[in-house]
């Protein structure tokens, strides 16, 4: 496999615009990954996969990742005159990193067997900003788990054919896998038909969304329909 | 008084006619959870014509308890008896997905003879596995018992192995960071050697029942057919995706652990149907049971843990590591972020027998009722995974 490098500058050639960073990795494994920006990701993506030297036509994993705000501790060493001399003194900077959430996607080649590539979204912020481009449309396999990470972290994925929550139940408010997330107060709790408990209930539950996806599967219009 | 009751009868039914064809309607199903030909607790909401399948859904969740949630919140070793949980019919298999990726994490070293040991479980978790995969799928086919007994039978001389090894049948709990918990003695070296060599002999009586029986063929060929452009783009691993004659097995392609020493092969199908999948498990034993043969002979004495492993105060350096093992329902990998800290900062599992499941509508659209049964049969998947 080639560089990141190499990839990098080959990736922003073919996608016009496409400003892509290498994400260091520190640890032992050696698996440093490309931060993708979102307007261009899915070219970027088309590009991995089909480039005949690439062909990361494989996407195994596809994660999310929560990151809240964050201070990163930075020490450089910086030539000083103390006392005259000239040594050695570490410096501090503090780095203040907002908070965002991460889609993280490891591409691998079944055609030249090589891999992992790593490829990663930040979404603009945890709140309303958090929205990231499909590459379902590029790699089928994101499809089951970009809905786990619309479910479990919140992420709106733009152009995912079936955005759907996945693992846990349509009437559920919150996204679990957040850091910030509280569980509630009680999960066994269930309303019985009482004025005082279905009053409670209300309270407990919001109401059922109109269209509950997982129920209503034939109400879509690309049902096949061959008598008609 | 008789008549009566069969007129009010005849009045009440619906006309049955050849196809009890509902005119252009589709008629919404909901199969499962209950429901043993479901593998557990998973829902398929079916949009049928007839008996014809239209539309196909999958529903999850019922078995979720957010796995990787809890597995940021424990200890590295922690979460390594709550791996057993995922796929509990290979709880040594997942214990060694977790095991590699915090290694690469961390950049522990594994001693000899624990790569041995680790190799000659996988290849039993495998056979264990896809034996009982086999009686599993002929039970959904309506041979019902005695395949599915006969593929318990030699599952649970396996698993005796695993319990007098390990100290439980399936709930392992056996790898840990830099090597194996409990050393294997030379008794039970030889006990497995014994299987080992009996267990072809299973095979060919199986295959010989089975493989050839005119109704498994009738149940299972062309249908549920995968393209392999389909299987590489969704994601498929494992036997599922050799069956569409992909040739991609991570312990070849990655060669984690000490596979390169052996030599074995890697079955290819040629049509990706139900039949493709369910002689892929049984040509894979085959090749499992060569990689324990020469497994079993070449196992060196010596240590089976690195001792520079810290037990306590287990803290990864600053960094993220995927690590990936082809376990015997596809490619199990384990995604880990660490802080610095002793728990996880991000934990991941990336379950085959789920991404496996994107094509479960493909495969079934066109087919009828009794097909979706043995097409997700031979999908090989396990709640406890799927949901996680």
């Amino acid at each position: 496999m080639e560089s990141l490098e190499q990839i990098k500058n080959r990736a922003e050639l073919a996608a016009r615009g496409a400003k892509i960073d290498i994400v260091a990795n520190p640890g032992p494994s050696q698996q440093s990954s490309l931060l993708i920006d979102n307007d261009h990701a899915v070219a970027v993506a088309e590009f991995l996969r089909d480039h005949p030297a690439l062909k990361f036509d494989f996407c195994s994993n596809v994660t999310g990742v929560d990151w809240l705000d964050r201070v990163v501790k930075k020490t450089t060493k910086v030539k000083q005159i103390v006392d005259g001399v000239e040594k050695e003194v570490d410096q501090t900077t503090e780095e203040k990193i907002p908070d965002y959430l991460e889609a993280v996607y490891h591409l691998y080649s079944i055609a030249h067997k090589h891999g992992p590539l790593i490829i990663r979204m930040r979404t603009a912020n945890r709140t309303d900003g958090a929205r990231l481009p499909s590459l379902t449309p590029v790699w089928r396999s994101a499809e089951l788990q970009e809905r786990e990470i619309f479910d479990l972290y919140g992420v709106h994925f733009e152009g995912h054919p079936d955005l759907r929550r996945i693992l846990m139940w349509d009437e559920f408010v919150d996204h679990p896998m957040r850091k910030d997330y509280v569980q509630p107060d009680d999960f066994e709790w269930e309303p019985t038909p009482h004025d005082e408990v279905l009053e409670r209930a209300k309270q407990h539950y919001t109401p059922r969304p109109q269209l509950d996806g997982a129920e209503q599967i034939t109400s879509q219009s690309d049902v096949a329909t061959p008598n008609k | 008084m008789s008549a009566t009751i069969e007129t009010v009868e005849a009045m009440e039914r619906p006309p049955v006619t050849m196809t009890s064809r509902l005119d252009g309607e589709l008629l919404e199903v909901s199969m499962g959870p209950q429901h043993p030909s479901t593998h557990g607790v998973f829902r398929m909401n079916v949009a049928l014509e007839g008996e014809i399948v239209r539309k196909l859904k999958p529903v999850f969740g019922y078995l979720h308890r957010n796995h990787e949630q809890i597995g940021e919140h424990t200890t590295y070793l922690g979460s390594m008896p709550y791996t057993d949980r995922l796929d509990y019919f290979c709880s040594m298999t997942n214990n060694w997905a977790y095991a590699l990726s915090v290694e690469k994490l961390a950049g522990i070293e594994v001693p000899e003879r624990a790569e041995y040991l680790r190799v000659i479980l996988a290849e039993l978790t495998r056979l264990q596995n896809h034996a009982s995969l086999l009686g599993f799928l002929l039970s959904d086919m309506g041979a019902w018992g005695t395949p599915l007994m006969y593929a318990f039978r030699e599952r649970e001389k396996i698993l005796d192995l695993f319990e007098s090894l390990s100290g439980s049948r399936m709930m392992c709990d056996y790898m840990r960071f830099g090597g194996c918990r409990v050393d294997a003695s030379d008794e039970w070296l030889a006990v497995a050697k014994k299987i080992v060599d009996r267990f072809p002999k299973f095979l060919d009586e199986f295959e010989e029942l089975i493989l050839q029986n005119e109704i498994v063929i009738a149940r299972t060929q062309n249908v549920g057919k995968l393209s392999p452009e389909l299987a590489i783009s969704a994601g498929i691993t494992g036997p599922m995706l050799r069956a569409c004659g992909v040739n991609y097995d991570v312990r070849k392609v990655d060669g984690y652990g000490i596979y390169p020493r052996f030599k074995f092969r890697i079955p290819l199908g040629d049509h990706g149907d139900t039949y493709d999948r369910l002689m892929m498990r049984a040509l894979e034993m085959h090749e499992s049971v060569e990689i324990l043969k020469q497994a079993l002979a070449q196992i060196p004495p010596g240590p089976i843990v690195n001792p520079k492993v810290k037990i306590r105060a287990f803290r990864p350096p600053i960094g993220e590591a995927y690590g990936r093992i082809e376990g015997p329902k596809g490619e199990l990998g384990f995604y880990l972020i660490s802080d610095g800290g002793s728990n996880p900062y991000r934990y991941r599992v990336r379950p085959p027998s789920f991404i496996n499941l994107t094509v479960l509508e493909d495969l079934c659209l066109g087919h009828t009722v009794a097909d979706v049964m043995v097409i997700l049969g031979s999908v090989d998947i396990v709640m406890g995974e799927v949901d996680r």
